[in-house]
């Protein structure tokens, strides 16, 4: 059932349009503060090199990511979207990041329906401890988004030259 | 209109190095609400905060924003700044272009310089909607709770109470002293381990400040800093302590034998047992995996030996609650299993044991009357072989950390060998002597002089038996070439780990640890105590592997930090909580279900102003909330904004970029 529908959705997604040659992502990052935001320091602290793509914002919590965070991302300024919080069970907060993880799956299907590729929403648990892991999913999110190219549809100047 | 400044710090080299500073400045300057932009070498120095403090004076500056290293690392100095020029110490957002930028882009100074630029965007977009903030008041429980009795928790605890401050001390096993009731003498003083051990645990037994809960372990933690509320499992001893006399009857006249824990399980306890004669409390307690009585229902000699009619075979575990307001959990650690070490025999061979094994015999209180003996056929040995790193510094076998206290052990082993078995020979195995602590160089070079003992420079690569001795080959690096010793017995220097039960503790408390279950410090150099969640503490090698010095002084530490937060009957908490406009609420209550710290109550409002007719909305009790913003993201009638974090703030740090 679920696949039927799949093949009858629209997607936003451009695969024909070439990026231009100098075109570089921008990937938001929302990430925890106790676990993740405090991981990717691990990872400036050690020097572990990744791309310069991500952009990075604080929260306490992955449980505080609104998916209109994720949506308004995607419309304004992003190509692709990394949450990241705490381990399941590690939670600073107890048991925010569960909560968060109901969310995003629910977000994720919402916006793969509406035409976006799944991997523009990516999400990850990263420890403070885990410096090399937060460069190792760094990686992977860009090089997927660099795959998937520019996000044409909703962008802020498409709105604005109109 | 926002008046804007901003202040993009060098970071010495760290910063300017990899991202160019200026340009970064003349590109904020860009935006219109940046009315002040500047860089300086060190923000955080007093001249940079002197920057900031006259900046806002000047340009009558509304929020700040400070480009600099992790807010999770300078964030607090650069509020107080703000509060020292008279502003709101919650105008400050802080920019991380350091470990966020300068140093993970090293070799892209363009990308990185473009990143930073784009994160003091974002700051910028964010303070502009940062709000005044004041911190909050809220009533402080002043009894702390110590998790683990070895030497760690016992120094803490006796340190909060010698403050008038009641403490809680927990401890899983029948008895306090933890590993070092297990030691004969301790480097580099070789001062007897019981010696200066059990007067403290008697100390902590008849402390009027603290309360000593044996045999038990914290079940449950609810609450925040000073308003802890814990859930303690007293296990069932079967002998009513209050009326016990210790006088010992019973475990002499029990007949089931069991290997003996303290002693390494090199002899036999009783099902029925005081852990070691110095124990504290001097009260038995009935093994339940053991007892026959428990077991299969006979026996039950212990209670007609005991006169005083103490033991209780009915007895069941007892969940006891305590009010606390901060926690120091010192569980210690646990002596690795050498088990990997296939080459070297362990457990084909009978005469390899690990240290500690060597340390219980060697210890006058020990099973074998102080004298190292052979496993095998209880014969005293003459060659005596120590390899040390067993476990440690060794990624193959899991283990990368050096465990710091093996190299002095040793030292400390050759010397009590030394004194114990006259005409005896140790051998060394060692990758590098680490002696770095006050008086450990003299002692292990006197060591090395008094005794004869030959170092040997390299790895031991197979252990092998010839006769009844074993054959240890491996490698002198100092003169290239592969040795074989002789030995009547080998002593594994086996590694220190982190307890197994680390992580389960981590998760109950809500703290982090590392990868080896270490628990984890709020910042490596300048927290080294405090744990990420405000009100808790670590003393001892919990933490990571450490001696006995060092122990103490954290566990000191410890103590410093629990009476500096109780030092007030209030205590300031962090202002950035949910708050709720009752204008907009619904009543849906879906935040209550959300909370995990049952922060939010239903509160009955009027309809409408001066109406009588009432209507349910969400209400944030201010002590309990912790900030998460759980309730934020469920609220869909966005009633709910989390200070600090509100969505205009996040979605101006979108849209900025």
């Amino acid at each position: 059932m679920e696949a039927a529908i799949k093949d009858q959705l629209v997607s936003i997604e451009k695969p024909e349009l070439v990026a231009p040659p100098d075109w570089e992502p921008v990937i938001m990052g929302i990430l925890c503060n106790w676990c993740s935001y405090a991981g990717s320091d691990l990872t400036g602290t050690s020097r572990i090199q990744y791309p310069p793509n991500i952009r990075i914002i604080r929260v306490p919590c992955s449980s505080r990511v609104d998916p209109w965070f994720l949506i308004k991302s995607l419309q304004t300024t992003a190509d692709g979207v990394l949450v990241s919080g705490c381990h399941p069970g590690d939670c600073h907060y107890i048991s925010g990041n569960y909560f968060a993880r109901r969310r995003f799956l629910v977000t994720k299907k919402l916006l793969n329906f509406v035409g976006f590729h799944e991997n523009r929403i990516q999400f990850s648990w990263v420890s403070a401890a885990e410096g090399p892991k937060f460069a190792k999913v760094v990686n992977k999110v860009t090089e997927d988004i660099k795959k998937l190219g520019p996000l044409h549809l909703y962008k802020k100047e498409n709105f604005e030259k109109k | 209109m926002a008046r804007v400044g901003v202040f993009v710090c060098f970071c010495g080299a760290n910063i300017a190095d990899y991202v160019d500073v200026p340009q970064v400045v003349e590109e904020v300057k860009r935006i219109k609400e940046v009315k002040f932009a500047t860089e300086y070498k060190y923000m955080c120095s007093d001249p940079g905060q002197g920057m900031i403090r006259d900046a806002i004076v000047q340009y009558k500056l509304t929020s700040i924003v400070v480009a600099a290293c992790s807010p999770r690392m300078h964030e607090k100095t650069f509020r107080k700044a703000l509060s020292d020029a008279g502003m709101n110490p919650y105008l400050l957002e802080v920019a991380n272009i350091r470990e966020h930028s300068s140093w993970v882009h090293q070799k892209n100074k363009k990308a990185a310089t473009d990143k930073a630029m784009d994160l003091c965007r974002m700051a910028v977009a964010k303070s502009i909607a940062n709000e005044q903030l004041h911190e909050i008041s809220v009533p402080v429980t002043k009894r702390a709770l110590v998790i683990g009795g070895g030497i760690a928790g016992i120094q803490a605890a006796l340190d909060i109470a010698d403050a008038r401050i009641p403490v809680v001390l927990v401890e899983r096993s029948p008895s306090i002293g933890g590993k070092m009731a297990q030691l004969d003498e301790t480097f580099p003083t070789l001062d007897c381990a019981q010696c200066i051990l059990t007067p403290k645990m008697v100390d902590v037994a008849s402390h009027p400040y603290i309360e000593l809960i044996p045999y038990s372990e914290v079940i449950e933690l609810q609450g925040f800093v000073g308003n802890y509320k814990v859930k303690i499992r007293k296990k069932a001893s079967y002998v009513n302590f209050k009326t016990c006399t210790g006088c010992g009857a019973c475990w002499q006249k029990c007949p089931v034998k069991v290997p003996n824990e303290y002693n390494m399980g090199i002899d036999k306890r009783k099902a029925i047992y005081t852990p070691f004669p110095q124990a504290v409390p001097n009260k038995p307690v009935i093994d339940a995996e053991h007892c026959t009585m428990l077991l299969k229902g006979k026996c039950g000699i212990c209670a007609k030996v005991c006169d005083k009619g103490s033991i209780d075979y009915t007895m069941q575990d007892e969940i006891i609650e305590r009010e606390i307001g901060a926690v120091v959990v010192a569980t210690g650690y646990d002596m690795w299993d050498p088990k990997p070490y296939e080459e070297y025999g362990v457990g084909r061979f009978k005469d390899i044991i690990t240290s500690l094994e060597f340390e219980r015999m060697v210890s006058a209180n020990g099973p074998t009357n102080g004298l190292p003996l052979r496993p095998s056929d209880g014969k005293v040995p003459k060659n005596v072989v120590f390899i040390k790193c067993v476990g440690s510094r060794d990624e193959a076998k899991g283990i990368e950390y050096c465990s710091k206290i093996c190299c002095m052990y040793t030292t400390k082993h050759t010397i009590l060998l030394h004194h114990k078995v006259h005409g005896s020979h140790a051998y060394v195995f060692y990758m590098d002597i680490r002696a770095a602590g006050k008086g450990y160089e003299e002692f292990v070079k006197k060591a090395q002089v008094d005794t004869g003992t030959t170092y040997l420079r390299g790895r031991v690569s197979k252990i092998y038996k010839k006769g009844d001795k074993l054959m240890v080959r491996g490698e002198d690096a100092q003169i290239g070439q592969v040795v074989e010793v002789e030995a009547d017995l080998v002593v594994l220097a086996t590694a220190v780990s982190a307890p197994k039960d680390n992580p389960d503790l981590a998760r109950l408390l809500g703290i982090s640890y590392d990868k080896y279950g270490y628990l984890s410090e709020a910042h490596p150099k300048l927290r080294p105590v405090e744990t990420a969640k405000a009100g808790i503490f670590l003393a001892g090698c919990t933490q990571a592997p450490k001696d006995i010095p060092e122990t103490v002084s954290q566990a000191s530490a410890c103590a410093a930090k629990v009476c500096g937060l109780f030092a007030g009957d209030t205590m300031k908490k962090d202002p950035m909580i949910s708050t709720i406009n009752n204008e907009y609420c619904s009543g849906c209550q879906n935040c209550l279900n959300v909370c995990p710290y049952g922060a939010i109550v239903t509160d009955d409002v009027p309809v409408g102003h001066g109406s009588k007719d009432l209507r349910t909305v969400a209400k944030i009790n201010e002590g309990v909330c912790q900030g998460c913003g759980s309730c934020v993201a469920i609220c869909r009638s966005m009633a709910i904004n989390l200070a600090g974090f509100t969505d205009p703030q996040i979605i101006n740090e979108i849209v900025s970029i």
